[in-house]
């Protein structure tokens, strides 16, 4: 996630959900964590009966805010402006941790003189290209900041992008780790401390009020709560789930926490932190290891097409100078040879020339236009379910329906699977069974009990579960089917002479099985993701051992070490009661088994702790080496008082008082002057469809977001007056494939319903309990309606709107059955990461069953 | 039965022997019911697991018993979880035993109507084969302006965030070898 | 006497009395109890019925649902003291079998299926229970119910030698929450205390339960909490006190629980001895006949 990325240096979430309990004050935010991690819930519990506020900022009252402290309702798509608000109210009334933000944050960094603010150009910062839609950064920078990787040699640029920008703003030149101009006094006009304060200035508690909906006095006791839990003594902590990633803004929402956060010097330290609470089980590996199309393992980014350069000028566009990113080029080559083996060499550059490239966008919706116009042939879905799960389903459905061949990998008989005989529009007679190309093959899968492997939960925990049965007839492990698809291509193509297969067949494949499926060993494959040594075969136990001479294998450089010893580390289990509270020898976190990030932080700039009701790690000097309840995510013995030499470089670029080692800088970036498609700061942007005019700005929408228009995917008008917002539930998972087939929790929520508020049931005509159909532009749904107060309408600028809540389960197929709330949302899509606008868009409902 | 036990069967003889006169305690208890245990205790594994739903990763204990799931609850050692789950953690064994769950390979060929047998070696076979003819025929090794891509852009790939690590890798390592780059799963975060 | 008929015959077999507190100040209303009963107990899946009762599509205790969460809108603030925000909660509460100290079930069944264990809890014994349905009325909550679950049709095969799973056994008997009688005789707690995400459902001896739950009253009451009571604590209420009591947070009825709920057969014990009295009286006349007779 690039909003944490770029303001810390790693993508995933800074804390570990028990740490919560150590809290002073909890926002959730953009998270219904009560109804979606219920478990994990438990140590918001544990805080909130120690006597900490916890406070739920959300459209919806929810089971969340029934058990928070406080509830504030906003409008959806309006955190920004609430955010920004606690910014400015930070701000004004000198509430920010000064020590931690003067030395930690790039507060004192002054900014290239061309920077203009959204506050200059009505919405817009400086860089703007029209016809591009898109920002040129150059005056985002440091001042005098040399721009490294000069544009002119390599279209790479200097510039990190999307996914890899959630692993740290990692691009940019700095000599020694010190940017070139600073103002400690935090006075001049351009240094960031200045521009943040001047960008926030209208942010006023009135502007939250009439943009978000809340009252004054809500919003006020709120800044005061979390600024009071704020400096040496005190700490608080936000939560925050796909209610601030699922918009056209969605990664400045983070951004906007990451600032608030820095502020009040609450990163690194116990109860402080970041916690992104991610859906599925194993959602942050899944990036960690990506299935994206942008990025390799360990946020290393994929070639991109209109590069056309060498392997010298795609390492020198990616080794930072400073910072761990300083060894980009040993994890790459690790990489290489753990795909590669002994094919790859020096001299044939690490094959780099063999490699597939990208473009700016192949993403999933990108996918789906192309099959909408045809030139998508074959699709594998593997434990994914678009025809439901994804905006605008019903444009994905009519996709599948152009594909030659499909290929759909579950446990159950999905609506990806069925949408050929089994959909709205077989219903309608928009298709045609008979008229469908799309040759299909329906994989049983097996199951989480059925086979081994390493789930990576919302904390970076890498966690082994293990096979406890056989999966039963054709079921098989996804581990299964790719190694032998791929082993089956490798034998068919053994004697190409094509150029173009002389990269599979480079393809290491080599993997031990076992039983009489011949299911592929994947602790072998955890193995060569850990990485070992290549001339002794020994284990490698940390990141830092990786050599960019071709003599370390690594799959992913950030999981290196959770095979240390040849023990599978992620396997372990020792009882929390036989152990500190932070629990380190129960499973593995990346990195290098760290539970706490930026730990460093957890200790004043001279290493000793801010106070003892926070103390966590800490530099011992008599040891020489930083200590404390957690491995330090720090050098071990480098000294709090150390200053980096002239010329050093990588790590020891960085100074004993900058605890963000993965940044260039070593610092938090409250300024982020590379790494985001749409501004350094977080500026309120209206969400795509919105009943409102921007209240900040002339600009209303993000202008960098991406809308596809065509005709399966147009916009509303005013004819779609009120706002929706789509959930989940606490009895089902995303689309329904998990829980809609399990009797016992299919009758816990047994139909698809709207959430409407009294006032919006008298003004339509709806009756509790009976039907509504909702409408967009996209098309139409039936679900049956739940008036409640629970929802409230909202006053925004003095004129009224109603909010709808669509809780997104239900499908064609299960035990039970209702229409898709996706099938509404448009493909609107955030510009950093592809994210779609599902949060908040707008719709018209109406009492009674959809016309067909 | 022997004598005595036939006697001691008798409620009265229970009623009056245990001190039970109206029979509400030990005297009404069956044999079912004296003989009780946990069916957990008859299980030969109890296999340490991690719940697949959330991200929250609570620890479960699956108990096997002749290669079936008889039950799945949480893991009192995890530090996150502390042996709690949530519905949809608790349901895990009916989802894994899910009357809708698919044992077979099913194939649709093109305008078909219905659902095929087919074997999964025949299937994997022809996967195999639709990969390697797709990929052929649309092979971009170029773009126009002669900057290398080595790809096809004619096949994707979604899927992944409920799947293991080691799943994935080997999805993103095959995929990359293959030269196909639309490679995209629900990770849009 | 607040002790639990038929326990103390137990004799060295007898157990602490164990039971439930639940805490609905922390009820998150997951529904995690009602589905780890389900999973434990096997109960049947019943029936996919969408009420609009706010999240609640159980409705009620029965003999498919040993673990019920109520869930109840007001708009009333949670603190007595909360002026700032919107005056709203959403009150959720995980319902179950008190587990009475008198309790009527057990006195009215005449099979002996009905039954006090070594736990003080109250069983109903699946292979005793021939479905008379006495104890049904005599719950004054609402408890025990009779489970109509269709024969399987005559076409059904089924695989050779499988146990029939209890949602497919032709039925029509009285199932109730047993607080997991078989686990706690291997000393583990019951399925639904041990799922509760937040420990809403706390599992463990009576009287420890008793005196945390006055601690928790009190500090809830410190902090100004909106109608916060214990219901069913009591060992002098009409029930002796439940096995299985709750920290409510508005009058029980809100959360249609009867606000002062009396074992029904609290009568009998004077009506049984007059019985035996009379009983007594013709005893004595057959006697005297057949003594008579002989002279």
């Amino acid at each position: 996630m690039p909003g944490l990325g770029t303001s810390f240096g790693r993508g995933g979430a800074t804390d570990y959900q028990q740490d919560l309990q150590n809290s002073d004050v909890i926002t959730i935010m953009g998270s219904n964590m009560a109804e979606n991690h219920p478990v994990g819930f438990q140590w918001v519990m544990e805080a909130r009966e120690r006597g900490a506020r916890v406070f739920h900022i959300d459209p919806r009252f929810t089971r969340t805010s029934a058990m928070a402290t406080d509830y504030i309702r906003i409008r959806a798509g309006s955190d920004i402006a609430f955010l920004g608000g606690v910014v400015n109210y930070i701000l004004q009334n000198d509430l920010w941790f000064e020590e931690y933000v003067k030395r930690y944050t790039n507060a004192p960094v002054i900014i290239d003189e061309r920077f203009q603010d959204t506050e200059d150009l009505d919405g817009l910062f400086s860089g703007w290209d029209p016809e591009k839609r898109a920002y040129s950064i150059e005056s985002w920078s440091y001042k005098g900041m040399a721009v490294h990787g000069s544009g002119g040699e390599t279209e790479q640029g200097f510039r990190t992008k999307g996914e890899q920008s959630g692993h740290g703003g990692h691009g940019g030149g700095l000599h020694h780790g010190e940017p070139p101009e600073e103002d400690e006094t935090l006075q001049h006009r351009n240094c960031v401390f200045q521009i943040l304060k001047r960008h926030y200035q209208r942010y006023t508690p009135e502007l939250v009020a009439e943009t978000c909906g809340c009252s004054v006095e809500q919003f006020v006791d709120y800044c005061e709560a979390i600024t009071q839990s704020s400096g040496r003594e005190r700490t608080g902590a936000f939560c925050y789930a796909v209610g601030w990633t699922q918009h056209t803004v969605g990664v400045q929402y983070i951004r906007t926490a990451a600032i608030i956060q820095q502020l009040l010097g609450n990163m690194g330290r116990p109860g402080g932190g970041i916690l992104a609470l991610r859906g599925h089980a194993s959602i942050q590996g899944s990036t960690d290891i990506p299935t994206l199309f942008n990025i390799l393992p360990g946020y290393l980014p994929m070639p991109r097409a209109e590069y056309y350069g060498n392997f010298d000028n795609f390492m020198k566009a990616n080794i930072s100078p400073t910072g761990w990113w300083g060894h980009f080029k040993a994890y790459w080559v690790s990489l290489m040879k753990a795909y590669f083996g002994e094919n790859a060499t020096e001299e044939n550059e690490w094959l780099f020339e063999k490699l597939p490239r990208v473009d700016d966008d192949n993403s999933v919706y990108w996918t789906t236009q192309q099959m909408l116009d045809g030139k998508v042939k074959g699709y594998l879905l593997a434990g994914e379910n678009p025809a439901v799960g994804n905006t605008n389903s019903k444009a994905h459905r009519l996709a599948l329906a152009k594909l030659d061949w499909l290929v759909v990998r579950d446990v159950v008989e999905i609506e990806s699977a069925a949408f050929w005989y089994d959909s709205p529009e077989i219903a309608s007679g928009e298709l045609k069974t008979q008229e469908i190309p799309t040759e299909i093959f329906f994989l049983p899968a097996a199951t989480h009990t059925e086979k081994d492997g390493s789930f990576t939960n919302t904390q970076r925990l890498l966690q082994w579960h293990f096979a406890a049965v056989e999966p039963k007839q054709d079921c098989r492990s996804d581990l299964w089917f790719y190694f032998h698809l791929g082993r089956l291509i490798k034998q068919k193509l053994a004697d190409s002479q094509e150029p173009r297969d002389e990269l599979i067949k480079a393809l290491r494949w080599e993997y031990p099985t076992h039983s009489a499926i011949q299911e592929p060993d994947a602790e072998a494959v955890l193995a060569e993701v850990s990485g070992w040594e290549v001339p002794t075969g020994k284990f490698l136990s940390a990141y830092k051992e990786l050599k960019e001479d071709g003599s370390t294998v690594c799959g992913c450089w950030i999981y290196c070490g959770a095979h240390a010893d040849g023990i599978n580390q992620t396997a372990r289990r020792k009882p929390h009661w036989e152990q500190s509270y932070v629990a380190p020898e129960w499973a593995w976190a990346w990195p290098a088994n760290r539970r706490l990030l930026y730990n460093r932080a957890s200790a004043d700039p001279d290493g000793k702790p801010w106070s003892e009701r926070k103390k966590f790690v800490w530099w011992d000097a008599e040891q020489g080496k930083w200590t404390g309840l957690d491995t330090p995510d720090f050098e071990e013995t480098k000294p709090p008082d150390y200053v980096p030499p002239d010329g050093a470089e990588a790590e020891d670029a960085i100074a004993g008082d900058h605890p963000f080692i993965m940044q260039a800088d070593g610092r938090s970036w409250l300024f982020v002057p590379q790494g985001l498609e749409d501004g350094p700061l977080p500026s309120h942007y209206e969400p795509h469809e919105s009943p409102f005019d921007n209240p900040l700005y002339s600009q209303r929408s993000n202008p960098v977001r991406l809308a596809p228009e065509r005709p399966e995917n147009r916009f509303n008008d005013d004819r779609y007056p009120y706002v929706a917002t789509t959930y989940r539930l606490t009895e089902h998972h995303t689309a329904g494939g998990m829980s809609r087939t399990v009797p016992y929790l299919s009758e816990l929520q047994p139909a698809m319903f709207v959430e409407v508020d009294p006032e919006l049931a008298r003004l339509e005509g709806l009756e509790h309990g009976g039907w509504a159909t909702i409408s967009t532009a996209r098309t139409s749904i039936e679900a049956r309606v739940m008036v409640t107060d629970r929802l409230k309408p909202i006053a925004v600028e003095g004129r009224k709107t109603h909010q709808v809540g669509l809780p997104y389960h239900w499908g064609s197929r299960g035990l039970t059955t209702g229409a898709a709330a996706n099938d509404l949302a448009p493909i609107a899509l955030d510009p950093n990461v592809h994210i779609q606008e599902v949060k908040a868009f707008t719709c018209a409902i109406r009492p009674g069953r959809r016309r067909r | 039965m022997k004598a005595l036990e036939l006697i001691e069967s008798w409620p009265v003889v229970r009623q009056l022997r245990d001190g039970d006169p109206h029979a509400l305690g030990p005297a009404a208890r069956s044999r079912r019911s004296r003989e009780l245990h946990p069916r957990i205790e008859d299980a030969e594994h109890a296999v340490p697991s991690i719940c697949p739903y959330c991200a929250v990763g609570c620890g479960q204990l699956v108990y096997v018993k002749d290669g079936d799931v008889t039950h799945i609850e949480g893991d009192p050692r995890s530090p996150i979880s502390r042996g709690r789950l949530c519905p949809k953690g608790q349901a895990s064994k009916s989802y894994v035993q899910s009357p809708l769950r698919e044992y077979e390979v099913k194939y649709r060929r093109p305008y078909g109507t219905r659902w095929e047998e087919l074997s999964l070696d025949e299937a994997m076979e022809m996967i195999a084969q639709r990969i390697i003819d797709t990929r052929a025929a649309s092979w971009e090794e170029k773009t126009p302006d002669d900057a290398p891509t080595n790809r096809t852009m004619a096949i994707g790939n979604l899927g992944g965030a409920t799947l293991d690590n080691e799943e994935n890798y080997l999805i993103k390592k095959l995929c990359f070898g293959l030269g196909i780059v639309q490679v995209e799963n629900q990770a849009r975060i | 006497m607040s002790v639990p008929d038929g326990w103390l015959a137990y004799g060295d077999e007898q157990q602490e009395r164990v039971g439930f507190f639940t805490d609905t100040s922390v009820c998150i209303g997951c529904k995690a109890c009602e589905v780890a009963c389900k999973e434990w107990n096997l109960v049947p899946e019943d029936g996919l019925v969408f009420t609009g009762e706010s999240y609640d599509n159980t409705s009620t205790l029965g003999a498919n649902s040993w673990r019920h969460v109520a869930f109840i809108e007001q708009e009333k603030p949670l603190r007595l003291d909360d002026e700032d925000g919107e005056p709203l909660r959403w009150l959720m509460s995980s319902d179950v079998c008190k587990h009475c100290t008198h309790a009527a079930c057990l006195d009215v069944c005449p099979t002996g299926s009905l039954f006090r264990t070594e736990f003080g809890t109250v069983v109903v014994q699946e292979d005793i229970c021939n479905g008379c349905g006495y104890c049904v009325p005599a719950c004054p909550f609402g408890v025990l119910d009779k489970r109509h679950i269709p024969s399987l049709p005559a076409t059904t095969t089924r695989v050779s030698g499988s146990e029939p799973q209890a949602s497919e056994r032709p039925d029509g008997r009285v199932w109730k929450c047993t607080l997991c009688y078989d686990r706690l005789k291997g000393g583990h707690e019951p399925a639904c205390a041990k799922a509760c995400p937040t420990d809403s459902i706390q599992f463990g001896p009576l009287d420890e339960l008793r005196a945390r739950a006055d601690a928790r009253l009190e500090k809830l009451q410190q902090e100004n909490w909106n109608g916060v009571q214990l219901y069913g604590r009591d060992p002098d209420d009409g029930v002796g006190g439940f096995g299985a009591f709750f920290l409510l947070l508005d009058e029980p009825e809100v959360y249609g629980l009867p606000p002062d709920p009396v074992v029904t057969t609290r009568d009998l014990p004077g009506l049984w001895a007059q019985t035996a009295l009379a009983a007594g009286a013709v005893v004595l006349g057959v006697v005297a006949s057949f003594l008579g007779g002989r002279r």
